[in-house]
């Protein structure tokens, strides 16, 4: 088991390195001189070979890359051409609000997708079925910022239960932080708990059709033991698999439950970068998604070999 | 074997049993007024073909039916004097394991591939007793034992695919009997296995019974199966009763139409007469045939897995040619190498006179024609979207032939095989098992080969339609004077169709030669082992009395 995990981490290190390269290419690539494209149309002569020598574009392509790569692992990801403060230092300033919308999500999107998916799936065919396929078919259709200023309206405009937007964190104390996510999580969730239930739901009804849950019947268990030891347990590898993958679903609906609920999370960041060009904040954001990637798909597969004993590792 | 008294008492007891194909009056009835009764230490087997009912009965009395979908509406069901149709879930749970337990078909996929077996069979007991952690596995070691599983302690600990087939079975049976139920029912619980675990596990569950005085209702296809193990008898057909008696009035003197022809298409183990040997040219041969799969992994070092090693066999027009051996012998792989569906990695393969194992893809082309191959699971072989005509046609006219005259003869194939000529234009999910087994079977022929190859191809078929299929492929073999290469596990196919037999065991060929040699003065022990464990190799089922001692298979006479 410690050598399988071993052996994993060592294969995430080419993935990341050729993510590493390509998001150095990225910039050296773009038509042009980068200098310019970081200076933007009203350069001077002057800024564009300050810009140079900064970013060591007069040295050859693979001594820049190493530089860059050296610097990159000392934490150091240059810095905001808009703003001159350190990527590093703007990313770790508005990280809380969006891991702590996206953790939220997904804990919450399990607790009701799971058992939703599980339930419909042991009364199929009855109208408790074809009712969490409907909210889960209204989950997919309806986009994130509908839902979210739905929400608003109701909850936080006529009804005052909760604030209107913004964020507050959590070492402010746990009232305000909790109060000013329950919005931005549940509209967020709707999508995520539509996907898990509908996948929850196929993998069941999959295995509830198996000869070990007419064994499980057989030797007299009750139908909860059946369906949550026998019948669940087996149906988790393809549920993880959609957890996990709708991770991209997540982060682009970050961006817009951010913009929706006025977070200042770096969904926020990652588009303003994009409009600005401000190269390093893209390059850094590039950077830090396909580890979320590669990390999540490494958790994914060690899931898998606790969960199925015959996947060998 | 000897009938239990009927002073036994009743452990089970169905009358007038009706079950419908969904609620309402008017449903289909899919069992149809059975009755049965079986005692306490009796074995009744219940035979029938699929769609017979024998297995809805069973999951009957467990309570098993998918609800709503076939539902009991007469008659009643008692378990040791209780009624089980009108029981409450509730009460249904508590029976079950306890009174009534019930062993599947197939042990892989009856038990839970993510819970230890230990734990499958410790579940039983914490549900139904309230023995603490400590005897439960005490009790759970003691059963394993007497199953008589190897080195409890581990497999109390192992995942369903760490065991052997047997083992699993073994495992189902533990779980079964652990409570000491008055009732066992054992659903085809050996047709998945090699006959020589089948034995094992017959005579296993004889023992037990033995021991603990169970009821068995013993659900079968097989007759070999019933002749070893049943003290009565019930033909069922299509949801009835065809008739019930004990097992040797059963065997000897059958009083209905359907359990003669029922006992008549059971193959026998006395090979057919053979027939003169045959100066006819060589078609196919090998010489060294083999397959070695290698492992890769990441560290460490490659495994190599011989799955066939230097066979050698020679096959000559219009002959048959069996290769026999159970589960991973490696038989179906020396098929699959002689048609190039996988690469052999040493050894020739020669058809009509030309070496074909190296042969590029390419190059294989204009051979691949002169052999065709027939697979086991005709559910599975025949593409479910294309017509029948389009499948048996496509072959030809991959070779250029003229799509109107390729369908034009795909049509005069199914007149071959005995289908209608309308089944042209119709879809595989409209025919039956047999069926569609003689489809496979025309498309195979549509390329007119000089080989086929039946890999299993009446293994999953019924008795009477596998006879049938038998039939027509000795018929076609005397009109187009083709060879045939048959894969089998059932020495009873392999006795009645084939002229030379190879027998194989770990990759490795064992013994080969004529078949009615092999089959009745085997020189090798594993061969022996084999005819041996051949269920009701004492009765000759076709003509209603036990084998003639001279004509079965001497265990005695080992090579000089």
């Amino acid at each position: 088991m410690f050598g399988y995990l071993v052996r994993r981490v060592l294969a995430a290190v080419p993935v990341m390195g050729v993510v590493a390269l390509f998001v150095f290419l990225l910039l050296r690539l773009t038509p042009g001189d980068p200098a310019a494209i970081l200076a933007g149309d009203n350069a001077t002569p002057e800024r564009l070979e300050r810009i140079r020598t900064s970013l060591g574009l007069n040295e050859p392509l693979y001594v820049q890359f190493f530089t860059w790569i050296d610097r990159l692992l000392h934490g150091d990801l240059g810095v905001s051409l808009i703003s001159n403060v350190p990527v590093m230092k703007m990313i770790s300033s508005r990280i809380e609000p969006t891991i702590s919308i996206a953790l939220s999500t997904i804990v919450l999107s399990i607790l009701i997708a799971v058992p939703l998916g599980v339930i419909a799936a042991w009364k199929r065919g009855t109208w408790i079925d074809r009712f969490v396929m409907g909210l889960s078919v209204i989950g997919f259709s309806v986009p994130v910022f509908v839902i979210g200023y739905v929400l608003i309206q109701v909850f936080a405009i006529d009804l005052h239960w909760l604030p209107v937007q913004g964020f507050r964190s959590l070492s402010k104390g746990f009232g305000p932080f909790l109060e000013r996510l329950v919005l931005p999580t549940l509209a967020l969730s709707f999508i995520y708990v539509a996907l898990i239930a509908r996948m929850t739901r196929a993998a069941m009804l999959d295995v509830l059709d198996e000869d070990y849950v007419r064994t499980a019947r057989a030797k007299g268990i009750t139908e909860s033991g059946v369906l949550l030891r026998h019948a669940l347990r087996n149906a988790a590898v393809p549920v993880i698999t959609v957890i996990g993958t709708g991770f991209a679903l997540l982060i682009s609906g970050v961006v817009v439950t951010e913009s929706v609920f006025n977070l200042p999370g770096i969904g926020r960041l990652t588009v303003d970068a994009v409009l600005a060009r401000d190269y390093p904040v893209i390059q850094a954001m590039i950077l830090l998604t396909s580890g979320i990637y590669v990390a999540i798909n490494l958790l994914i597969d060690l899931a898998y070999t606790l969960l199925d004993p015959r996947i060998r590792y | 074997m000897s009938t239990v008294p009927s002073s036994r008492p009743v452990a089970l007891d169905i009358r007038d049993l009706v079950v419908r194909l969904g609620k309402g009056p008017t449903a289909d009835k899919i069992i149809d007024g059975v009755s049965l009764q079986v005692r306490e230490g009796e074995t009744l087997c219940v035979v029938g073909e699929s769609g017979s009912g024998k297995s809805v009965t069973s999951l009957t009395v467990m309570g098993l039916l998918q609800k709503g979908a076939l539902v009991p509406s007469a008659g009643s069901v008692r378990l040791v004097g209780e009624e089980l149709l009108i029981a409450s879930d509730k009460r249904l749970r508590q029976l079950r394991a306890t009174t009534m337990a019930m062993i599947f078909q197939e042990p892989m996929t009856a038990l839970n591939p993510v819970v230890p077996v230990g734990r499958q069979i410790d579940e039983v007991l914490r549900v139904h007793t309230g023995l603490d952690a400590k005897a439960r596995q005490q009790r759970i070691l003691a059963m394993m034992e007497q199953v008589r599983l190897p080195d409890v302690k581990r497999i109390f600990k192992s995942y369903p695919h760490q065991l052997s087939g047997g083992q699993r079975q073994r495992i189902m049976i533990a779980m079964a009997l652990v409570l000491e139920p008055k009732l066992l029912i054992a659903d085809e619980p050996t047709t998945a296995l090699d006959v020589t675990t089948q034995k094992q596990i017959l005579s296993l569950i004889r023992e037990l019974q033995k021991d603990h005085g169970t009821a068995v209702l013993f659900i079968t296809h097989d007759m070999g199966v019933v002749a070893e193990i049943a003290d009565r008898v019930m033909v069922m057909r299509q949801g009835r009763i065809v008739e019930t008696g004990a097992l040797d009035d059963i065997l000897r003197a059958p009083k209905m139409e359907y359990t003669r022809n029922l006992l008549a298409s059971v193959p026998s183990l006395v090979p057919r007469t053979p027939r003169p040997a045959s100066s006819e040219p060589v078609v196919l041969e090998t010489s060294g045939l083999g397959k070695i799969y290698r492992e890769r992994s990441f560290f460490g070092t490659a495994r190599e897995v011989a799955a066939a090693q230097d066979v050698t066999l020679t096959l000559r027009k219009g002959r048959t040619l069996g290769i026999v051996g159970e589960s991973g012998s490696g038989k179906s792989t020396v098929a699959r190498c002689i048609v190039r569906l996988i690469d052999p990695t040493s050894g020739e393969v020669r058809l009509r006179g030309s070496e074909i194992s190296t042969l590029s893809r390419q190059l294989l082309r204009p051979h691949r024609k002169h052999i065709q191959i027939v697979f086991q699971d005709p559910y599975r072989s025949l593409n479910p979207r294309v017509t029948v005509g389009e499948t048996i046609a496509e072959g030809p006219i991959n070779y250029g032939v003229p799509r109107a005259e390729a369908l034009k003869r795909a049509g005069e194939l199914l007149e071959l095989v005995d289908l209608p000529a309308d089944a042209i234009s119709r879809y595989p999910h409209q025919f039956s098992g047999g069926q569609r087994q003689r489809i496979a079977i025309a498309r195979a022929l549509a390329l007119d080969p000089d080989v086929l190859v039946a890999d299993e191809a009446v293994s999953a078929l019924d008795v009477s339609v596998q006879a049938q299929v038998l039939e027509l492929l000795d018929e076609i073999q005397t009109r187009l004077g083709i060879a045939l290469l048959f894969i089998t596990h059932d020495l009873r196919v392999a006795a009645q169709i084939c002229d030379e037999v190879v027998v194989m065991q770990h990759g490795r060929v064992v013994e080969q030669g004529p078949a009615g040699e092999i089959l009745t003065h085997p020189q090798q022990a594993y061969t022996r082992q084999l005819l041996e464990a051949a269920p009701g190799r004492g009765w000759d089922f076709a003509n209603f009395q036990p084998v003639a001692p001279e004509l079965q298979a001497s265990a005695a006479s080992p090579a000089e």
